[in-house]
């Protein structure tokens, strides 16, 4: 049995390449939608029909496993072809540019692209020369938006709201993509956003952002309703922005003791993929108060929603 | 290439303006034999050889010819970005009659055959003249200096990494000291490379927001600041290449008022653009060193204005489009300068931001006092360089009309107020515009 969907949000543009630029309406549109396809996704018959005959294209020039499957199954679900390239096997490797590989990619006639890419940028770059619709699926440090519009529903169904919530976003804020998305985000809804790193991970202006900033975990977290956790990349690690994992850990990962300095009820969340014992530690990562799970599902739903929305404007559509 | 004969010139009824002698007068000037005969009012068609070709410049500024002071150019080595004659049209279509070009080519201007294959491929393409500057260290590797006395004797007006820097310490002392020996001028990017590191654009919230590394400020104050300190160990002349930022003003203000001997430059890009015209990853406007903030800019105009920036040149750098059609970090550096070099400082003349006359004198005087050369002004005997300026005709720029073979102009489709409408060399007119 299909669920009637209620919502007939679009999505007013034709690429979504950040949460800059998103309206407030726009944002909880999309998270309206995403409710829905959570619904779907816990019955036994998941599929619809909505992008039968699209094209969905995953061009990922960065590894990942969970975004590339969760848009895999998200473009499945509604019904579209759904094709996976990556890095290792295209002809990047062989010395073609971005550009040729859109133009290239653009005349097998996607109806959506969904890119990574390791540097900021390079997604808008590729988004002016095709004709199809384009999803950011990260680009360098600079945004991320399906996995901010994922963490807030995560936050929004364990809340109730995102307004007025304390969220403390906690690590390698200075190469975070998630970063970014997350405080332009929860900073249009209504949400207290506050950074803590140690202040080699912190970007130079990120007091700009509207955001509070600390570089200690008990100041940082205190009175937090939401704490999110960001990977620390490994090559990063010893020496070069901080000393080693131990002295990271000491100071920034997330175990019992530090969770404790926030609200009793405060939620857990990681993007993933985690490094267990660098910035959190297991018993936190799988205890109770531990959303990575859920957010993982909803990551498939928000995606669905994303597809959705943006496909009622494609062109036939 | 249009090069006329070299009949005797009179350019009549214009405003004359030699910044060498902070001339200003409505007048005529005329020039005879390559070199300037006289400026003066009312010299009319009556008082000129028998022959001379009389130009009406009324409502047109008459000025020396621009010397563009830091141009790279790409002959010998990469000719397919630019050729020392493709350079010299643009800069003739700029009012750039004399190129300061760099170094960094392939082969290296390291030896003096080179600088002598420079100078020969000029005599032969160039419509414009051409002044080469030599390596500072062999092969711009900044660990042994390069044959200084013998580059200089070949013609080499300066010695550069480009737009590089010397990070050893050491061997900066030894060439500033061997330099002097010389008489030799040292021409300095000051931009220390490890705190560059991955850095692609101006340190700061708009960096941060684009997700991209940034270059902060110190990197070139860092670097200027060590310069200055070996600069009074050795009693040398020293040149800042492309200073950007109000903190390293600072520093070159404290050195000149120490009596150094320092000068120092600006490019008409920091002069006239800042970090937010990067937009949306534009990567026409990534530049080294990197675009700043709008205070900065204001400071390195504030600095030119009062006479503590000495130069301003165009830093043209051509790059293709394969260089730039690249995500921002993986983009090449550089923007093309020659053509637009004065149009764009127009705007600060138009915005009151600063003087005409202060304008011209960091593109042709000041640079030719600083290099020894004797153009850039007006003065009877000079060589008759000489542009004619419209201040104020209104344009907007088309990038296929650039001559420049590359077209990675930041001020791509800008509206643009004044152009130069007749370049002349040596006495021969070699653009016109019509």
């Amino acid at each position: 049995m299909n669920i009637a969907q209620k919502s007939t949000f679009v999505l007013n543009q034709r690429h979504l390449l950040g949460i800059e630029g998103l309206s407030p309406a726009e944002i909880l549109g999309l998270l309206d939608l995403a409710e829905e396809f959570v619904a779907l996704n816990r019955q036994i018959e998941k599929k619809q029909s909505s992008l039968r005959g699209r094209t969905l294209i995953n061009l990922f020039f960065e590894v990942s496993t969970r975004t590339q499957a969760s848009f895999e199954l998200a473009g499945k679900r509604l019904g579209a072809d759904v094709m996976n390239m990556s890095v290792g096997s295209s002809s990047m490797r062989k010395g073609e540019t971005l550009i040729d590989t859109a133009i290239t990619l653009n005349a097998m006639r996607p109806d959506i692209i969904v890119v990574r890419h390791h540097a900021s940028g390079a997604v808008e770059l590729l988004a002016r020369k095709v004709d199809c619709s384009v999803i950011n699926a990260g680009d360098g440090s600079h945004e991320h938006p399906t996995q901010a519009l994922l963490d807030a529903l995560t936050i929004r169904r364990n809340k109730g709201r995102i307004e007025r919530l304390t969220v403390a976003i906690c690590g390698d804020i200075l190469h975070s993509r998630v970063a970014r998305s997350n405080i332009i985000l929860l900073n249009a809804l209504g949400a207290r956003v506050r950074v803590v790193a140690p202040s080699t991970l912190l970007p130079v202006g990120i007091e700009r952002f509207g955001v509070e900033v600390s570089r200690d975990m008990r100041e940082g977290l205190h009175d937090a309703d939401i704490v999110m956790m960001l990977r620390l990349q490994r090559e990063r690690m010893n020496g070069s922005f901080v000393p080693s994992t131990q002295e990271y850990f000491h100071y920034f990962g997330l175990d019992q003791k530090k969770l404790a300095y926030a609200k009793p009820d405060a939620l857990v969340m990681h993007p993933g993929p985690m490094n267990r014992g660098v910035e959190i530690d297991t018993a936190v990562a799988d205890g109770a108060q531990s959303l990575i799970r859920e957010q993982v599902e909803m990551g498939v739903a928000v995606r669905m929603a994303v597809l959705e929305a943006l496909s009622r404007t494609l062109p036939n559509a | 290439m249009m090069v006329t004969e070299r009949r005797p010139i009179l350019l009549a009824n214009g405003r004359i303006l030699d910044p060498s002698r902070d001339l200003d007068i409505q007048g005529d000037l005329l020039l005879a034999d390559g070199v300037v005969r006289e400026a003066k009012r009312g010299i009319g068609a009556a008082g000129v050889p028998e022959g001379t070709e009389v130009i009406d410049c009324k409502g047109k500024v008459v000025a020396p010819g621009l010397i563009d002071m830091r141009a790279f150019v790409g002959e010998p080595g990469a000719e397919y970005r630019e050729t020392i004659a493709s350079a010299s049209q643009a800069a003739a279509a700029g009012g750039v009659t004399t190129i300061v070009c760099q170094p960094d080519t392939s082969p290296v201007i390291d030896d003096p055959a080179i600088v002598d294959f420079v100078l020969r491929r000029a005599r032969d393409t160039s419509i414009v003249h051409v002044q080469p500057m030599a390596a500072l260290t062999k092969g711009l590797r900044g660990d042994e200096m390069a044959e200084i006395g013998l580059l200089k004797a070949a013609g080499a007006i300066a010695f550069t990494q480009g737009a590089k820097s010397v990070t050893n310490a050491q061997v900066m002392r030894r060439a500033l000291t061997y330099a002097r020996d010389f008489d030799a001028l040292i021409v300095h990017h000051t931009e220390d490379p490890d705190i560059v590191g991955e850095g692609v654009m101006n340190e700061g919230e708009f960096a941060a927001r684009l997700g991209l590394a940034g270059v902060p400020t110190a990197a070139e104050t860092i670097m200027l600041e060590r310069d200055m300190r070996l600069v009074a160990l050795t009693e040398s002349r020293y040149h800042a290449a492309s200073l950007t930022c109000a903190e390293a003003l600072e520093v070159l203000r404290r050195a000149k008022e120490q009596g150094l001997e320092v000068t120092a430059s600006a490019s008409i890009n920091h002069l006239t653009l800042n970090e937010i015209d990067v937009g949306p990853y534009r990567t026409f406007l990534k530049l080294s060193p990197p675009l700043r903030a709008e205070d900065d800019r204001a400071a390195l105009v504030a600095a030119l204005a009062s006479g503590l920036i000495d130069v301003v040149m165009s830093d043209h750098n051509p790059q293709d489009v394969e260089g730039k059609r690249l995500p921002f970090a993986e983009a090449s550096a550089g923007a093309i300068g020659l053509e637009t070099m004065l149009t764009a400082g127009l705007r600060l003349v138009h915005g009151a931001e600063l003087p005409l006359m202060t304008l011209i004198k960091a593109m042709s005087s000041r640079p030719a006092e600083i290099l020894g050369l004797t153009g850039g002004n007006l003065r009877q005997g000079s060589p008759a360089d000489v542009i004619v300026v419209d201040l104020d005709s209104p344009w907007v720029l088309d990038p296929a009309e650039l001559k420049s073979k590359c077209k990675n102009t930041p001020f791509d489709e800008a509206r643009l107020q004044g152009r130069v409408v007749r370049t002349i060399v040596a006495g021969r007119t070699v653009y016109e515009y019509v």
